[in-house]
């Protein structure tokens, strides 16, 4: 659990005026869940766009693994064992739930092969028990632009866990997703995640979520991390509880 | 409904080759219609990824130059087939490192402007191409045999029908593959490919270069059928016609752009023996009731009818 595998030092950036990030030193360790909290706009997503290599930082660094990725291209990054699911879901509206995530594990393997199907045994069976994990089967064959919101969280998902990362940010991952299944899909994400040993980084505006799942909170505010540390510890600061106002907490 | 496909297309082909037994100015008309059809493949493959281009006629002006340029030097249709196809793939690997950079109409108005500047090249090199007098293609040896004319332009709609089929099935694996289904993804989420790590624009560069390979083998079948090549093939209009045919026909299957293709050049000779200057008014009207009423095309409604999805 000591080890570290991905490391932001000093990491600014700024658009206009607004402090998107104004100095985040983060350390995240391999096998643990790091949640992220804080107020809209503190600058959570820009952190995990910044991890991905959609943004590129005005200075500092990352690191992962040891190397370098700052101002490498999401491809380069990809590759390197980090993946992403977005705030906003970003699927192929066109294509089915299936094929979204068929088309995610074919990835892997580059998609190069311009004469054998997608939905070949090999990736189709994959993709269909990623979807049963997901307890999505039901609408594997509904075309992405059909689903309600909640579905298509869990697809954008189960679309970043087909690609086998090894560090995996997750922005908002039960936010549309219904408050009655909630705990439910987390559970059956951190086992998944667990089985298949990948660190996660989200994040989540839900406090039983954080304080049931992540073995530390990060606190971001205004660009800067204000508390870093276990949730039992950190959602019991008063300051932090003032910061983070607005944030639901459920009775 | 992929099933029901390789069935209609047999019985698509089958109509045609009774339909140019039958008369013999038909069997001229359809080797047209199949040659176009393998070009506007090349546009259904595009408008997968949700791309026009509005300058394909270019790659069709290429191929059929190639064939009216070496026709005299190696003067064999199996050799000239495959140097059209070669060679319009080099020009549209060349020209698709640039335009795959843009997007929409952006896109659209390069390929525009590619197949513009190789218009007026045409038409100003005298020296080289005659201008718009165009050069004169003459009946050329098949496989080594030489033909006489009947034979020889039976033997063109056989090699425009087979390559149909061939190119038309191929095409049919690629778009189900990853590469097809990537492809098809520029359309609704390219930055998504790019966080899966799928280089978006060599996908789409990938399948540019296909498309131009079509467009050149349908270009070399267009100058051994008609046996005159002119600038007009690169002609802003030329490309026009291909969207054109692509959305009559109907970009969900295969088999729409020979659909398409079948019925714009049908109509497009009925309609000039019968009104005239008004054909063009007629093709439009037609359009027009297809984007209204039947938005997959022919091949929308030919799925329809027979109770599948045209998608
Ligand atoms: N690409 C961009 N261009 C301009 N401003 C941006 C961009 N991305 C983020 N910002 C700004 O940077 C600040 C931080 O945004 P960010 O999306 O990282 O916040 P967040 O913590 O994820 O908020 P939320 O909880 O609403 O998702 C905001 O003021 C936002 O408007
Ligand atoms: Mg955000």
């Amino acid at each position: 659990m000591s080890e570290v595998l991905l490391q932001a030092s000093g990491l600014r950036l700024a658009f206009g005026g607004v402090k998107a990030a104004d100095g985040i030193d983060l350390g995240v360790m391999k096998g643990e869940f790091l949640a992220i909290i804080g107020p809209n706009g503190a600058g959570k997503t820009t952190f995990i766009n910044m991890t991905t290599g959609y943004l590129r930082p005005n200075a500092g660094e990352i690191s992962y693994e040891g190397q370098r990725i700052t101002g490498m291209s999401p491809r380069a990054i990809v590759k390197r064992g980090i993946a992403r699911s977005f705030q906003l879901p970003q699927l192929f509206l066109e294509h089915t739930v299936e094929q979204n995530v068929a088309l995610a594990v074919a990835s892997r393997d580059g998609i190069w092969s311009p004469l054998t199907p997608l939905l070949r045994p090999g990736y189709r069976d994959e993709a269909r028990d990623l979807l049963e994990r997901f307890g999505l089967t039901g609408i594997a064959d509904t075309r992405a632009d059909a689903l309600n919101e909640g579905a298509r969280k869990l697809a954008d998902i189960a679309m970043a866990v087909a690609l086998k990362p090894r560090l995996l940010l997750m922005d908002e991952p039960t936010s549309g997703v219904a408050a009655s299944e909630k705990m439910d899909v987390v559970e059956t994400l951190a086992r998944v995640l667990r089985e298949a040993k990948v660190t996660a980084v989200f994040v989540e505006h839900d406090m039983d979520v954080v304080e049931r799942f992540a073995d530390r909170v990060a606190v971001w505010s205004q660009g800067r991390i204000a508390a870093l540390g276990p949730p039992g510890e950190v959602l019991s600061d008063p300051a932090v509880q003032r910061e983070v106002i607005g944030i639901e907490r459920h009775a | 409904m992929r099933k029901i496909e390789p069935i209609l297309a047999i019985l698509v082909a089958a109509a045609m080759i009774v339909a140019a037994i039958a008369a013999p100015w038909l069997r001229f008309v359809l080797t047209i219609a199949l040659a176009k059809g393998i070009a506007v493949m090349g546009i259904l493959l595009l408008l997968r990824a949700g791309q026009v281009s509005f300058g394909h006629a270019l790659y069709i002006a290429f191929g059929a130059y190639t064939v009216a340029f070496l026709a005299p030097r190696f003067g064999d249709a199996m050799i000239l087939l495959p140097l059209a196809a070669l060679g319009a793939g080099v020009l549209g690997l060349l020209i698709g490192l640039f335009v795959t950079r843009y997007r929409q109409i952006f896109f659209g108005m390069l390929n525009l402007a590619m197949a513009m500047v190789f218009y007026s090249l045409l038409e100003k090199l005298y020296a080289i191409t005659k201008g718009s007098d165009g050069i004169r293609v003459e009946i050329m040896p098949i496989a080594g045999q030489a033909l006489e004319r009947v034979t020889y332009e039976w033997t063109i709609f056989g090699i425009a029908l087979g390559l149909a089929f061939v190119l038309g099935f191929l095409l049919r694996l690629y778009l189900a593959s990853p590469m097809g289904e990537a492809l098809a993804g520029i359309k609704t989420r390219e930055t998504r490919l790019e966080f899966m790590g799928v280089p978006a624009r060599g996908v789409l560069l990938s399948a540019y270069v296909m498309s131009a390979v079509l467009g050149g083998i349908g270009g070399a079948l267009i100058a051994m059928t008609s046996r005159h090549v002119t600038p007009l093939l690169s002609y802003w209009t030329s490309s026009g016609e291909l969207v054109f045919i692509a959305i009559l026909g109907g970009a969900g299957g295969v088999l729409g752009p020979f659909l398409g293709a079948a019925a714009y050049e049908l109509v497009r000779v009925y309609a000039a023996a019968s009104f005239a200057d008004a054909w063009q008014m007629i093709l439009g009207s037609v359009l027009l009731l297809v984007i209204l009423f039947a938005p997959g095309g022919l091949w929308g409604m030919a799925a329809r009818a027979i109770g599948g999805r045209g998608r």
